[in-house]
């Protein structure tokens, strides 16, 4: 085999492409987040927010085209490691217990990463594959959140994304090989840190647009 | 005078390697706190045996915490339930009368089952035959203050090495991986000047040697780190993991 490939593909390759493309999306989640507070500025500055995104151009084309190989190295490797992994331990323990090591994050990785991939999907109808003519981003958002479905479905998934990020950011950091006495426990911290500011920033948004804006 | 308590066993029995197997209960009458784990377990096979009856297999030798052929997973906990200890170290004290313990074997897709609570770990030597090594010429013994060793590397070296090869990390890991097992052997060559020259190798070859034998992949769950009765730290799997970018991508060996 090429040695790119079987380095990639090895296990640890598996965790790098896992570690990387993740924290692509946290860098992506950060910028998304950045721009969707100009709803709390009101109707204008969010639409215009949404107009000079998409002059752009060639440039969103790019980072789009980035975000979606991205996110089929993230699945297809996940789904890989989850796949070997169950494969790896045939016959299950009868009694099972944690030494204190798992978290609520990464115990549950590959069944919130499952959840997310839905949510996007659902999220890129709701607003990325929507015909935009005759209407404005903002009233788009404002009435598909004046259902309380969604505004349900939204949340819950930006609390799952959470959950997701607590182990996953800290996670890459180790995959990297970033371990170190001095910066890890801040590493850690920022995972909570980040997931906390995810979950409130995106999660209160659509219960603003319905029930305060 | 020495406490002595009651106990419920739930031990899983295997008569061999593709056999099925199933948890069976007996009961452990007026044990010693004072005793260890396998020695309960050593009066168990005494009254199978006068009874006619298999006797419970299970691996030890050394029984001081040494050698890391002991090992079992002690009510889900590999080792039981005490931090940084081994099976053989661990004391009947730490129980109370009437406790039900389940003991089963380390489950993994590469280590099968022997016997009972015996499993084949020889999957762990092979990765060591693949890397886990330096090789030297024969000849005169050079100074040993020839090469200079800073004293923090060393530690971390010695820290490394004080892996048993016992198991427990795949035992303990939600995916079977065995990946402490192979960062510390790996960290304990790569931290000191005589490691150095195979570095590259012996990382590729090691994880290599891993995959092939079917192994699970490390997801950072650190259930290792908390179960390892030498408490070796995932900073090794960090190290892991960069000596083995180091070797894959930077590194001309293949
Ligand atoms: S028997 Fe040697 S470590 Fe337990």
């Amino acid at each position: 085999m090429n040695w790119l490939a079987s380095t990639l593909l090895s296990s640890i390759g598996k965790k790098l492409m896992m570690a990387i493309t993740g924290l692509c999306f946290c860098g992506f989640l950060a910028g998304h987040l950045a721009g969707n507070l100009t709803i709390y500025l009101g109707k204008d500055a969010f639409n215009s927010y949404a107009e000079h995104l998409h002059s752009l151009g060639p440039i969103i084309t790019l980072v789009e085209l980035g975000l979606l190989f991205s996110a089929l190295v993230h699945i297809l490797t996940g789904a890989t490691l989850f796949y070997q992994n169950l494969k790896a331990r045939p016959v299950r323990y009868s009694v099972n217990k944690s030494a204190g090591g798992r978290t609520l994050g990464s115990r549950t990785m590959p069944y919130t990463g499952f959840i997310l991939l839905v949510f996007i999907v659902l999220h890129l109808i709701n607003f990325h594959f929507i015909d935009k003519t005759d209407t404005t981003i903002y009233q788009i958002v404002h009435s598909a959140f004046a259902n309380y479905v969604y505004v349900v479905i939204y949340v819950f998934a930006m609390i799952v994304a959470a959950i997701h990020i607590s182990h996953g950011l800290w996670s890459a950091f180790q995959t990297l090989g970033a371990n170190h006495v001095k910066y890890m426990p801040f590493i850690r911290g920022l995972s909570y840190v980040f997931s906390i500011i995810i979950v409130l920033g995106f999660g209160f948004l659509p219960i603003y647009l319905a029930y305060i804006a | 005078m020495t406490k002595t308590i009651n106990l419920n066993l739930k031990v899983w029995r295997q008569k061999g390697q593709n056999k099925k197997g199933r948890l069976e209960t007996y009961k452990a009458v007026d044990i010693s706190t004072d005793m260890s784990f396998l020695e309960m377990i050593d009066v168990i096979n005494e009254q199978l045996t006068h009874k006619g009856k298999e006797p419970v297999a299970f691996d030890h030798d050394c029984r001081e915490g040494i050698c890391g052929m002991c090992g079992a997973v002690v009510n889900g906990r590999p080792h039981g339930p005490e931090m940084g200890t081994t099976l053989c170290q661990l004391h009947m004290r730490h129980f109370s009368d009437n406790d039900t313990i389940v003991i089963e074997p380390w489950r993994s897709r590469a280590f099968p089952v022997i016997k009972d609570l015996a499993v084949d770990r020889s999957a762990l030597d092979k990765m060591i035959q693949a890397g886990g090594f330096i090789s030297i010429n024969t000849g005169g013994a050079q100074d040993a203050n020839a090469i200079p060793v800073p004293q923090e590397a060393a530690e971390l070296a010695m820290d490394a090495a004080a892996c048993i090869g016992c198991g427990a990390c795949v035992a303990a890991c939600p995916n079977a991986s065995p990946m402490l097992f192979v960062s510390a052997k790996v960290s304990q060559f790569a931290l000191l000047p005589q490691g150095k020259p195979e570095a590259a190798k012996r990382a590729i070859s090691m994880v290599r040697e891993m995959d092939r034998l079917g192994f699970g992949n490390c997801t950072n769950e650190r259930e290792c780190e908390a179960e390892c009765p030498k408490e070796i730290s995932i900073t090794n799997i960090a190290r892991l993991n960069r000596e083995y970018f180091k070797a894959g991508f930077l590194s001309a060996e293949k």
